[in-house]
């Protein structure tokens, strides 16, 4: 459990230490998922690698807990919003009608051009 | 026994214990209602929480500040949950690999639907620039987002919490909405759910289905980088 939860945060400090040096604009827990699955692949090639957390659903079972509960972490920025009381009040209309409809539209043209490509690559295969 | 009950509020609403506490009693009651309604998108455990704890915190006069303050170790996990998404992500690789191009493609449109939407509403409805600026991260992650909205001097606190109630209406949203598209690719509807509404999103796709959910994480994490590109492009062509 401790090993494994150590090697998800060296994962994100390696990370955050390699974006920061190399100063480009990706997150750092991104390059540390990037980081992770690497790892994993790589434990599939070499099976000396399946030691520690990489063994045994160590670095498995501790990432199926914490995704298991990932609505919890957003809670503390969420209620960040009791700072932001009075410009909600002014303005609280309109941003929430500009969320809404974004947000659908969003949805919609994703899941349409997800849909319309798979079957348009798909159909490409079967056909070559 | 402590004669003063007010001096104990003081040392507990100053200590990280009690705001912790809360976070958390509250998050397990809304989610356990959640569950008890089989998930419904209406009982969203962070709608629920959010105007729980917050009506706490003004009924008590205690600051955002106070409570982050404890709070933070939570907000903290946001990171290495990020991380965590490559064992989804690792033990559906076969999947995910069969449908790299319809991602590809779906993460440009959906990217810039998002920012693009955003930003030309809020002109329509005569914003001032600042909130524009500060809602034009909305669809991605909080941690990046509020580093974007950073970068354009815009307001990152407002920024995060567009963020959260972006993903919120994302995620009350997006069951009933695919239903009625009647599109049934679980991969299309969590990657969808992963680019509109980043991890509330994706916390919500893999409550209604893990093939979902895995793509909703890989949108997620997509969405984060081309965001952090697009953001600035887009302010600058569509504010001149």
């Amino acid at each position: 459990m401790i090993a494994s939860l150590s090697l998800i945060l060296l994962c994100q400090l390696v990370g955050e230490v390699a974006v920061r040096a190399l100063a480009v604009p990706v997150p750092g827990p991104v390059v540390g998922l990037v980081l992770l699955l690497l790892l994993l692949l790589a434990r599939d090639r070499y099976p000396a690698l399946a030691r520690g957390p990489l063994g045994n659903d160590g670095v498995e079972s501790a990432s199926r807990g914490m995704l298991a509960n990932l609505s919890l972490l957003f809670i503390p920025a969420g209620v960040g919003v009791v700072q932001k009381l009075d410009l909600l009040a002014e303005h609280g209309i309109a941003i929430l009608v500009i969320l809404a409809v974004s947000v659908i539209v969003t949805l919609l043209a994703t899941v349409a051009t997800f849909v319309a490509a798979s079957s348009l690559f798909s159909r490409e295969d079967e056909t070559p | 026994m402590n004669d003063n009950p007010f001096s104990l509020w003081v040392y507990l609403s100053q200590s990280p214990l009690l705001w912790l506490t809360v976070t958390l009693v509250t998050y397990a009651a809304t989610d356990a209602v959640s569950l008890k309604t089989r998930r419904h998108p209406l009982a969203n455990p962070v709608l629920h929480s959010l105007w729980i704890i917050g009506l706490f915190l003004l009924l008590t006069g205690t600051s955002y500040t106070t409570y982050f303050a404890g709070a933070q170790f939570v907000h903290f996990l946001l990171g290495p949950a990020t991380v965590a998404l490559a064992v989804p992500l690792y033990e559906n690789r076969k999947r995910v690999a069969a449908a790299v191009l319809p991602m590809l493609v779906a993460l440009a449109v959906g990217s810039l639907t998002a920012i693009v939407s955003v930003v030309l509403l809020a002109r329509a409805f005569g914003l001032p620039r600042e909130i524009i600026l500060s809602l034009a991260p909305k669809s991605v992650t909080a941690g990046v987002a509020m580093g974007i909205s950073e970068s354009l001097h815009a307001d990152p606190s407002l920024t995060a919490v567009s963020v959260i109630l972006t993903g919120i209406m994302g995620a009350i949203i997006v069951t009933p909405l695919m239903n009625f598209t009647g599109i049934t690719d679980f991969r299309g509807r969590g990657f969808a759910a992963g680019i509109a509404a980043h991890g509330i999103g994706t916390a919500r796709a893999f409550q209604v289905d893990e093939v979902a959910g895995v793509f909703a994480g890989i949108a997620m994490s997509l969405n984060a980088l081309v965001t952090s590109l697009l953001v600035p492009l887009a302010v600058t062509y569509l504010l001149r």
